[in-house]
């Protein structure tokens, strides 16, 4: 059983490109909705082409917000667009920042539930269910919508693999932005984006992560350097962000990022689940604790009990060499 | 300066987790203050010292009437809090937890600025200040990474997929903030002290004019169908560094053609 029609979020990255968390919602939406259409908050003509070649048929656009946040924004178009008589079985989107602020703000609006951080969906008969992980990812929690559509959820980056139909562009249809009031009164004055060096932690096939077992915010540059020896990308567990060793952006686990790299080097980290959550679907995984006892040993393919300081000095000497 | 701030009592994230039958999450032992709302609390009382006048006041739904996470954050300097307990509430969902929240703010006077972490570390929805904002009818701005309060207009950067947003909005309004965004103070003894006396106001769902029908399970809207174990993932060759594991990482990387 397929549902008729799905609304999928779209987001773009600062250099214009459709985000890959959009493309590989789209190819699970394809699979259980005979219809798929894109919503976006922006130029619709931007992202026509990209999202038709990858199966929506249509984008529903606000055009330009001009400085208006997305969440309260795009959430009052859509409603609009549903109590016109337009509604989908379904409203998908990342478990991202404006994917989570826009669900948020629908979910009131329609008064229906919102479920994020899933990882897959599947239609059962009539229903809809999720499937989350719970518990550091040990245990798999299957929910189901039950109040009537549309459902809202969410997704964790690359819980599915973005594939091609070959179509062509979707048509484009602009939704009215309707009056928000006091509510939609936030605005977005500057962007910043951040300048990185080097594959960004989302693609790298390398990623390099450090954590408290480095002692103190100095050692961290045996990380960057690793990194830089392997062309992969720097990152950090929580506990090290925390301490305001390295920005928020390294960060991978489950208030992090999700990575999914050839290769996953920890070193100094005892794998928190939530941490392992931002991992475990890696490739190659090699872990250098000092514990034996430490959780990421345990998936670890390639596990080394023994001291940081020894062994990544030790490491870099190594690949320098070459 | 009034802040409210939302803050949640949850099972010590030390312990393993554990399901009850109905599949809901076990709170039956201490429940500690969220981690992640030390950040929203200190936040506040630093923007309430710097305008110089007003006070802090927290809003929590717990189960059991527990206030143990809520002396916490009164220990660090809060005046005040609102706790929402409910056996109705048992298996509330994001959605109707956001109303019960707002409900309970509204009865706090005077708020200019409601705060909250991004998200629980518990639930990881992250969705509930925002919904929250929504019932409220309140600007909101979500995943602050500093925030500052300049003529009566909240200044927020906004954490992005790239780095940072600067926004705006006008008080009063919403702000849920990021891990790290402040450095949370340690409760002096002194604090932990004088939390004791500090009034915890309890309320019902009844008291707050909500429908026990559209609250916990009868109202969140949502099943769980199944709960089973993730495939396991296994681990490899573990092995003692004896000066020379390096050597074997590099082989390994040799091996995958990374190198």
């Amino acid at each position: 059983m397929t549902l008729s029609k799905v609304w999928v979020h779209a987001e773009v990255t600062p250099n214009g490109d459709v985000a890959p968390i959009t493309l590989e919602i789209l190819a699970k939406a394809r699979e259980i909705a005979d219809e798929v259409e894109v919503f976006f908050g922006g130029d619709g003509d931007a992202i026509a082409e990209t999202v038709g070649a990858h199966g929506a048929t249509k984008v529903l656009a606000t055009g330009d917000l001009d400085g208006k946040l997305q969440g309260v924004h795009v959430a009052a178009a859509l409603a609009a667009a549903i109590e016109g008589g337009d509604a989908p079985d379904a409203i998908l989107a990342g478990t991202t920042y404006d994917g989570r602020d826009i669900a948020a703000r629908l979910s009131v609006k329609l008064d229906k539930p919102v479920l994020t951080n899933n990882t897959d969906v599947e239609v059962d008969g009539d229903d809809i269910v999720v499937s989350t992980q719970i518990f550091g990812g040990t245990q798999i929690v299957k929910t189901k919508f039950a109040a009537g559509g549309p459902a809202i959820a969410l997704f964790r980056p690359k819980s599915f693999a973005a594939e091609e139909t070959g179509d062509g562009e979707a048509d484009v249809e602009e939704i009215d932005v309707p009056d928000t009031g006091r509510a939609g009164e936030a605005k977005l004055l500057n962007r910043h984006v951040e300048e990185t060096t080097g594959p960004k932690l989302d693609d790298a096939a390398v990623v390099v992560a450090g954590g408290r077992g480095l002692g103190e915010a100095e050692k961290y540059e045996m990380i960057e350097q690793l990194a830089k020896l392997t062309k992969g990308a720097p990152g950090a567990s929580r506990a090290i962000v925390d301490a305001g060793w390295v920005p928020y952006s390294y960060q991978i686990g489950q208030t992090g990022k999700v990575v999914k790299p050839t290769v996953y080097i920890a070193a100094g980290i005892s794998g928190a689940t939530q941490h392992m959550v931002g991992m475990k679907g890696s490739k190659n995984i090699i872990a250098i604790n000092k514990d034996p006892e430490a959780p990421i040993l345990g998936i670890a393919d390639l596990g080394i009990v023994g001291d940081v300081h020894k062994v990544l000095p030790k490491l870099i000497e190594a690949l320098e060499a070459r | 300066m009034n802040v409210v701030v939302c803050v949640k009592q949850i099972p010590d994230p030390a312990d393993p987790g554990a399901l009850n039958p109905d599949h809901t999450l076990k709170r039956d032992g201490k429940l500690i203050l969220d981690e992640s709302d030390s950040y929203g609390v200190e936040m506040a009382l630093q923007l309430v010292d710097k305008a110089g006048s007003g006070e802090v006041t927290l809003v929590s739904m717990a189960p059991n009437g527990e206030v143990a996470g809520l002396r916490t954050a009164l220990a660090m300097g809060a005046a005040k809090a609102v706790l929402v307990s409910d056996d109705a509430l048992a298996g509330a969902g994001a959605l109707d937890t956001a109303k019960v929240l707002a409900a309970a703010i509204k009865t706090v006077e005077g708020a200019d600025l409601v705060l909250a972490a991004t998200e629980s570390s518990d639930g990881y929805t992250g969705t509930v200040p925002e919904q929250i904002a929504a019932v409220l009818d309140l600007p909101s701005i979500t995943f602050a990474k500093s925030v500052e309060i300049e003529d009566g207009t909240v200044k927020v950067q906004r954490q992005t997929e790239a780095g940072y947003d600067e926004c705006e909005a006008p008080l009063p309004a919403l702000v849920s903030v990021t891990a790290g965004v402040v450095e949370p103070r340690y409760p002096s003894f002194k604090g932990i002290m004088a939390a004791k006396s500090k009034p915890v106001e309890n309320l019902t769902v009844a008291d707050l004019g909500i429908d026990a029908g559209i609250v916990g399970w009868a109202g969140a809207g949502q099943e769980i169908v199944d709960v089973a174990p993730a495939p396991a993932r296994e681990a490899g060759e573990v092995i003692e560094d004896d000066g020379d594991a390096h050597l074997k990482i590099v082989e390994f990387l040799d091996g995958l053609k990374v190198l």
